[in-house]
């Protein structure tokens, strides 16, 4: 069974279609790159996959579980799917530790003692364990959004979803938090990443997914995404984006 | 001219006739507010759902609170009841239901604004975490919006304080009346009425220095 299972999502703002009969499945230890041109549906179609965007049409299972079947319970399912956003979004009014905890106390019913001891691990593993009694509002874009997948992490989940995690990065933050990301996918975590990073793609994904109009224009492995992309919009789009 | 004399302002003139007052004037406020803001936190979560049922009587509600000067909801609630329940509540419980009622419609849009101010990628996370609507809410959004949205709270208190005055209206025995009285049993109302003009422009004036203070402490870094 596979850890994720997209299929035939559509999804509608009005008349406009975001998603077009999106298909495909992410396999457990699978890292999956999502691309694309930005308004081409690759941040929407991720964040259906958690359940944070409705979609109207097919269906998507995440570990066997139907996200958009009205019995799911959305929360205990998140609580395992690991989601790192664009814009970091840490809790501003928490510090670090707090920001690792939350999550462990309140939703999985971990006491404070065990929260604690976890968050400082994976803080330590994402190299910022001086940072811990530290407010998000102190720290650098980069050491946020490491923290943003350390706290992910503490969940113990399932699979993670990055949603475009460098985008918002000055280039020189882009890859302490890549270097993370890299370590994870070698350890073994099904993995399923929009990004513009093909360097990343290139060393650690399985499958290259090309999005463009809310389809899935291509989903091939990634020796035959970089060697001979069979799509002319996706040689269009690795040609200008693999130009410099 | 203007022949003042305040002599009569004895310490047992103030225990005996403003004391009282003053304290029901405090007690006013502090409940109105803390009420106000606890329903107006709900109304205002009632009226960012996207359930109908639950907008439309918010804003309803809001919307007729807003609309009417508070001194004839006074009035009314305070004639109102007796009719209704067949039992008398007393002016000054009567004026602490209705100022609750009705400080509630404004701290509550006051509270809408706070947390349309939080960003959507905020409740996304808490969501991702796991976390219910309700989780969110209570340990993302709330704090949050509740910080950013803390002078104009107290503002509102000030404003509040002031109007505790109009309980006048139903015979409660706040500070104003503390005063009123006594300057008719000393016949010195002029003296009395100035009196109570710079002790409530010393609890409000003060209270608005503390919101400069807080303003400029309590911004978070983002």
């Amino acid at each position: 069974m596979p850890m994720i299972e997209i299929k035939n999502i559509g999804k509608w703002y009005g008349d406009f279609n975001v998603l077009a009969d999106c298909t495909t499945q992410v396999e457990k230890g699978e890292v999956i790159v999502v691309c694309g041109p930005s308004g081409s549906g690759k941040s929407t179609l991720i964040k259906c996959v958690n359940g944070l965007e409705p979609f109207q049409s097919g269906e998507i299972l995440v570990n066997g579980i139907s996200v958009g079947a009205t019995g799911t319970n959305l929360s205990k399912l998140r609580a395992h799917v690991g989601m790192v956003f664009q814009h970091f979004e840490l809790f501003p009014h928490m510090s670090i530790t707090e920001n690792l905890t939350i999550g462990q106390i309140k939703v999985l019913g971990r006491s404070k003692d065990e929260a604690i001891e976890k968050g400082l691990k994976l803080l330590d593993r994402v190299g910022l364990k001086a940072q811990a009694h530290k407010f998000p509002g102190q720290l650098s874009g980069g050491q946020q959004q490491r923290v943003a997948i350390a706290r992910a992490l503490a969940m113990d989940p399932i699979c993670m979803l990055f949603d475009e995690p460098t985008s918002a990065l000055d280039p020189e933050m882009i890859n302490e938090v890549l270097d993370v990301m890299v370590q994870l996918a070698f350890e073994g975590m099904t993995m399923m990443c929009v990004t513009h990073e093909m360097g990343f793609a290139r060393k650690v994904a399985d499958r290259v997914i090309f999005m463009d109009q809310g389809r899935i224009v291509e989903d091939a492995s990634k020796d035959d995404f970089f060697g001979t992309p069979r799509s002319e919009r996706a040689q269009q789009f690795l040609a200008k984006i693999l130009q410099h | 001219m203007l022949n003042l004399d305040f002599a009569f302002l004895s310490p047992e003139v103030v225990s005996g006739y403003i004391a009282k007052g003053l304290i029901f004037s405090l007690q006013l406020t502090l409940v109105a507010m803390l009420g106000g803001i606890v329903l107006g936190t709900i109304l205002a979560l009632m009226r960012l759902s996207s359930k109908p049922w639950l907008v439309t009587p918010a804003a309803a509600y809001v919307n007729t609170m807003r609309s009417i000067p508070l001194v004839m909801v006074i009035l009314w609630f305070f004639l109102l009841i007796p009719l209704i329940t067949g039992k008398a509540l007393g002016a000054e419980m009567s004026a602490i239901i209705t100022f609750t009622l009705f400080e509630a419609a404004y701290y509550s849009e006051i509270m809408r604004a706070g947390i349309q101010s939080i960003p959507k990628g905020q409740v996304a996370a808490g969501y991702a975490l796991g976390m219910t609507y309700g989780q969110t809410m209570k340990e993302v959004v709330l704090p949050q919006a509740f910080r950013n949205m803390l002078p104009v709270l107290l503002t509102q208190t000030i404003i509040l304080f002031q109007d505790t005055s109009l309980v006048y209206a139903i015979g409660a025995y706040d500070l104003l009346k503390g005063f009123e009285i006594a300057g008719k049993n000393f016949n010195r109302p002029v003296e009395t009425y100035l009196v109570a003009a710079a002790i409530y422009f010393i609890i409000c004036f003060s209270l608005s220095m503390l919101v400069k203070k807080l303003q400029q402490r309590i911004a978070i870094i983002r």
